[in-house]
């Protein structure tokens, strides 16, 4: 997709992208000079770390699954105008439950049953946690930034407590993890890049799923109609609260199976940080697409050939890898920043900077 | 038996330090109506700063004015961005909590785990000799005997001076406030960098003294949405954002406690204790607010106990609470 | 003592004062009178500072001043108390008083604290200076509001709507305590479209209509006279004589609700198909919120509302609709339509039930025809936000389902022109004359009423005054019954 579409979809003409971007990588130069290295050598190592071997691309797709599946879900609750921060703790429960299933049935006779078993049990884990925040805002009258938040840290307790208690390895509790599932619950990687094909095909159901879901069918448009006035879609015969429930249902379930990928495909077991921040980092993702789904793929490779690339930057070049969430944090900004001021300066622009 | 309670004591006084000028920062911020999201990532920002200026001048001085600063320039900018150019509170909070994060492990790799200057203790005469209470609580340092006094120093600031008035009345209703001739926008600005700088306190709390030094991870994170959980769960009044501070700091102390007795539960589990009690008091808040509303409300006299115990429990946040004003 | 002179305020081509000349005299109470819209607000929050006028100018004690901000407003000696209190709900009653008045670093509590006693015992009302308003009353909301102007040394008291929403009692102590100030040489102007008020304590009063003073009066009022100045009437009225009710189906029995400006008092009511039920009143006597509480858009306190045999009492909005009962909100983009969404979104919203996938073409051509039966300027990919009042208003009528059972209609015509209101209502008595569904509506027009209705309900502060067919109908009666005395039931 070139520049020019993506800047169409953004409803912004393709010199406020570029823009964007050129300010964002002016002011990411600038501080990566300021770290002692230099701009070129970073960014070509980053380059070189993500898309420079076909084994990196590889390692990027592994993540670019997980975070997609997570931004996805995160566009149905961003039509309706609600902040699904609890997704990161979505992502912890879904892994949760798909452990539990694997941890019961050790030795499945028939491993692709019990698999599929496990994948019910993670979108379903991932739904329920959701739901209970929609739960809480619906009928507790509780933000759902704050429950979310403390969802968040609820279900980071909860993982802890089953990888140092119930779950330890004999003898030894460590934050390396539990012991490892058993073989046939993890995924089968195969082909060049060495990536699970039951990933791709699962996110691309998905994402095609909910392009058609949000952009084809009618419920994107009666997500965003119960989110932007509830009143009025109550008179048009909707039902906001249920769509409330239903958004934060499907990507909860979305965040679940990113967590059955995280254990089946990546750790093979459960540790503490299972979910590797990927709930958050779908935020920035979505926050960054617009709420436009077409773009989510786009922007989510992007962020994990950051994530992939940086990996190597330690022992290159002596900088931290957590360059990659500068990078990721700085063009947030630079969009969020840029749109606002654009809008202060001239009227003509509008595009919803979500409140 | 003694030694154990010194020890928790002391533990509790000193490990609530920097969540308390958290809190309490934040605390200020949404009085005058502005959500600070970005204070996790503000404290490992500021802990770094002061980390590394005292680190490079050999001053503990200039480690707290850089980390002071550095809090005001992060609130500064969501300040301005978000009062002024309607940029979305939440999302540029959340935004910046993640990238001053990263940005602090980015610059913070050249000081991994160096060793610098740190914060004395500095017990006070006489009283230190006391038993028990001395070295429980006269025997910390500056920053800790700071943070007895804040509660009560921001506490006479909201209630007995005109800043501290005009601060409650921009975060209540700024269209009114307007009215009297106050400037909302600039108003919730100034507490903003105010809530930033006693933010950048906490951040060098961390890194001068509780945990003092830098590493990946430095130890620190997580305590600023904690911070932000002890906010509603103190509902916004001074004093019980502080009680909350020193209960959480004494759920952490027993959770290390507790793993000795326990070795299967691990201390961060108990960490997670502010999040359900946030959520309880919001609901509470909910609940009290709906039901004097309705019938349960005109039979107050019936239910007068449930209401006194709620009201007592929790308060409602301020009422323009992260709305944003335009004159 | 104050003096306003040729006044006028452009809202781009709107003219929502056209001129406005107006003195009002110290210590008396003046009264400013007029329908919704006619310009009294907006003239007030002139002469308050809270919006810059487009010209004119302003003299206080026969000096010209520059109101610009409500401080400088104050500064003048005039003050304004809103109709929705300007306080902050969670702060003490003190900490009201206290915000945005001159004083060191330290506030002193104690002169506040003074202050709140020598006036409330003055004015005759009483405060727990720890409470805070989110507890208090409207009423005494006002109060506090009220004694905070005055301890700032305002000399002129606007007071906009003060009776709604209060009771009796609190308008007894309000009325005492304005009638003292007015002695003491303050002046008071008093906003209201309510002739009680007006006739029980002003001394003179002045009508506005469409942005211009249309008349000045001393006391003695005749509200007969008022109440022709502020709508005058047409002289010869149209009364619809295409009457042929049909039987009772939708019925509310002894019903009560509250919202936060008025009190439903216990009603019993049935509509029969094919009529047109007006709902008259002045603005917040609770004519519009039995609209919707019949509408099942609000709920009741008791009561019960049924549509033939189907009891519809605490049922959901989805069970009302699917009932064929339906409600249009007066406030079209707040309530109605979705801001952001075209035409041919909304119908698609409409009429997509249960299906996930709407054909656009069909869609398209349906909101095509909508456009054409409704005769709305637009087209079907246009935002819901550019359309004219006039046309939204089509829109939002066009959506409802062709045989609706019985249609709650909020203020349908507010805002519209001549030619756009004649349209809609040629639309909704089509749809009568038709499917036999019912019409009930309020408007702030009684001209309106008195031509398109069949029977008129008018209500009085929470209360029906009046249920009475509309060609045996003196209008004489209808003024008495808006301005609160009970009119014998037919």
């Amino acid at each position: 997709m070139s520049i020019k579409t993506i800047g169409r979809h953004l409803g912004l003409p393709v010199f406020h992208v570029l823009m964007i971007l050129v300010l964002s990588l002016f002011i990411v130069s600038f501080i990566v000079l300021a770290a002692g290295v230099s701009p070129f050598t970073a960014f070509s190592l980053l380059y070189q770390g993500s898309l420079g071997s076909v084994s990196h691309l590889g390692h990027v797709m592994k993540s670019f699954f997980p975070m997609t599946l997570c931004a996805m879900g995160l566009v149905y609750t961003y039509r309706i105008s609600l902040w699904n921060i609890g997704i990161e703790g979505q992502v912890i429960v879904g892994a949760l439950s798909a452990m539990v299933l694997f941890r019961l049935f050790p030795e499945p006779q028939v491993p692709s049953l019990f698999f599929s078993l496990g994948i019910v049990s993670a979108f379903l884990g991932g739904m329920g946690w959701a739901m209970i925040t929609g739960f809480l805002k619906s009928t507790c009258g509780v933000n759902e930034i704050f429950a979310g938040l403390g969802m968040n840290f609820v279900s980071q307790g909860l993982a802890l407590w089953l990888i140092f208690g119930p779950w330890k390895r004999p003898g030894i509790a460590s934050m390396s993890g539990t012991d490892p599932i058993a073989d046939v619950y993890c995924l089968i990687e195969s082909g060049p890049l060495s990536i699970s094909g039951f990933e791709l095909i699962l996110v691309f159901i998905l994402f095609i799923f909910t392009w058609i879901l949000i952009r084809k069918s009618i419920v994107g448009l009666k997500l965003h109609a119960s989110g932007s006035n509830p009143f009025a879609s109550r008179l048009l015969g909707l039902q906001p609260t249920l769509s409330i429930h239903l958004a934060l249902a499907v990507c909860g379930g979305f965040a679940g199976l990113a967590g059955l990928f995280q254990v089946s495909g990546v750790y093979h077991r459960l540790i503490p940080s299972i979910s590797s921040n990927y709930g958050y980092l779908a935020i920035l993702v979505v926050l960054l697409s617009g709420f436009d789904i077409r773009i989510v793929p786009i922007i989510s490779f992007f962020f994990s050939c950051l994530l992939v690339g940086s990996i190597q930057l330690p022992m290159m070049l002596q900088i931290d890898s957590s360059l990659s969430g500068v990078v990721q944090g700085i063009v947030v900004m630079v969009y969020l920043v840029y749109m606002g001021i654009a809008r202060h300066l001239n009227s003509r622009i509008r595009k919803p900077v979500y409140e | 038996m003694n030694d154990t309670l010194i020890l928790i004591v002391s533990g509790v006084i000193a490990g609530s330090c920097p969540v308390l000028f958290a809190a309490l920062g934040e605390t200020l911020s949404e009085k005058a109506g502005v959500i600070n999201l970005s204070l996790d990532g503000c404290l490992l920002l500021s802990a770094l700063s002061a980390f590394a200026a005292s680190y490079q001048t050999s001053s503990l001085m200039i480690g707290f004015l850089a980390a002071m600063m550095t809090g005001a320039l992060v609130s500064l900018f969501l300040g301005i961005m978000t009062l002024y150019f309607r940029v979305s509170q939440v999302a540029l909070g959340f935004v910046l909590s993640l990238f001053c994060r990263d940005l602090a492990y980015f610059f913070g790799n050249a000081y991994n785990r160096l060793q610098g200057v740190e914060v004395g203790p500095l017990p006070i005469p006489f009283l230190s000799d006391l038993p028990v209470i001395g070295p429980s609580v006269f025997s910390h340092n500056i920053v800790v005997y700071l943070s007895f006094l804040l509660p009560c120093a921001l506490w006479i600031y909201s209630d007995k001076t005109k800043a501290g008035l005009s601060m409650k009345s921009v975060g209540e209703n700024p269209y009114a406030a307007y009215a009297r001739g106050y400037n909302p926008r600039l108003i919730r600005l100034c507490h903003v960098i105010a809530g930033g700088i006693l933010t950048g306190i906490g951040g060098a709390a961390f890194s001068l003294f509780l945990k003092a030094g830098w590493g990946r991870p430095q130890g620190c994170e997580g305590t600023g949405w904690i911070a932000l959980a002890l906010v509603i769960f103190g509902s916004w009044n001074m004093f019980r954002v502080a009680l909350g501070c020193y209960i959480f700091s004494f759920l952490q102390i027993m959770g290390l406690l507790f793993q000795q007795w326990f070795s299967d539960v691990p201390a961060q589990v108990f960490q997670v204790a502010p999040f359900p009690l946030m959520i309880f008091s919001l609901v509470l808040v909910y609940f009290t607010n709906r039901f004097s509303e309705t019938s349960v409300g005109r039979n107050q006299r019936k239910y007068r106990l449930f209401f006194l115990t709620a009201r007592f429990l929790s308060k409602p946040a301020p009422s323009h609470l992260g709305k944003t004003f335009e004159p | 003592m104050i003096r306003l002179e040729n006044i006028h305020k452009d809202y781009g081509s709107v003219k929502a004062n056209d001129g406005v000349n107006l003195s009002v005299r110290p210590g008396s109470i003046h009264a400013l009178l007029g329908e919704n819209g006619a310009g009294k607000t907006t003239l007030m929050k002139i002469l308050s500072g809270f919006i810059a006028k487009t010209s004119g100018r302003i003299f206080v004690c026969g000096n010209e001043v520059d109101i610009s901000s409500p401080v400088k407003a104050l500064k003048a000696g005039i003050g304004m108390m809103y109709q929705e209190p300007m306080d902050f709900p969670q702060m003490t009653v003190l900490d009201n008083l206290m915000a945005g008045r001159p004083s060191g670093f330290f506030i002193s509590r104690k002169k506040a604290l003074h202050d709140l006693d020598r006036f409330s015992s003055d004015l005759g009302f009483s405060f727990n200076p720890a409470s805070n308003p989110a507890s208090l009353t409207l009423g005494e909301r006002q109060q506090l509001e009220m004694i905070r102007l005055l301890s700032l040394g305002v000399k002129v008291l606007i007071l906009d709507e003060p009776t709604t929403g209060i009771t009796d009692l609190q308008k007894d102590v309000l009325f005492f305590s304005l009638r003292r100030l007015a002695k003491l040489g303050h002046s008071i102007i008093l906003v209201s479209h309510k002739m009680d008020d007006v006739t029980s304590l002003c001394d003179e009063a002045t009508v506005m209509r469409q942005g211009k003073v249309s008349g000045h009066f001393s006391r003695p009022f005749s509200s007969q006279d008022l109440l022709q100045c502020m709508f005058p009437s047409g002289g010869d009225v149209d009364i619809a004589d295409d009457y042929q009710p049909g039987d009772p189906f939708y019925f509310l029995d002894q019903v009560t609700a509250s919202s936060s400006r008025v009190v439903l008092k216990p009603i019993s009511l049935n509509f029969r198909q094919g009529e047109i039920v007006g709902l008259a009143g002045l603005e917040g006597s609770g004519q519009e919120l039995l609209l919707r509480v019949a509408a099942g858009v609000s709920h009741i306190h008791t009561g019960a509302i049924r549509i033939g045999d189907t009891p519809l009492t605490a049922r959901s909005m989805k069970a009302y609709q699917s009932s064929g009962v339906f409600f249009v909100p007066g406030s079209r983009m707040e309530e109605g339509l979705i801001s952001g969404l075209t035409l041919s979104d909304h119908v698609a919203l409409c009429r997509s039930g249960h299906t996930l996938f709407t054909r656009k073409r069909a869609v398209e051509s349906q909101t095509s025809r909508f456009i054409e039966n409704f005769f709305i300027k637009a087209s079907p990919h246009s935002l819901v936000d550019s359309l004219s009042g006039g046309n939204q208003q089509k829109f939002l009528l066009s959506l409802l389902p062709d045989t609706p059972r019985i249609l709650f209609l909020e203020n349908p015509t507010r805002g519209l022109d001549h030619d756009a209101t004649a349209a809609i209502w040629n639309i909704l008595k089509t749809r009568v004359r038709h499917s036999g569904s019912a019409v009930v509506f309020s408007s702030s027009e009684l001209d309106e009423i008195l031509q398109v209705a069949h029977r008129v309900l008018v209500f009085s502060n929470g209360e029906l005054m009046m249920d009475r067919l509309c060609h045996d109908l003196d209008p004489h009666d209808i003024g008495q019954a808006v301005s609160g005395i009970k009119q014998t039931k037919y």
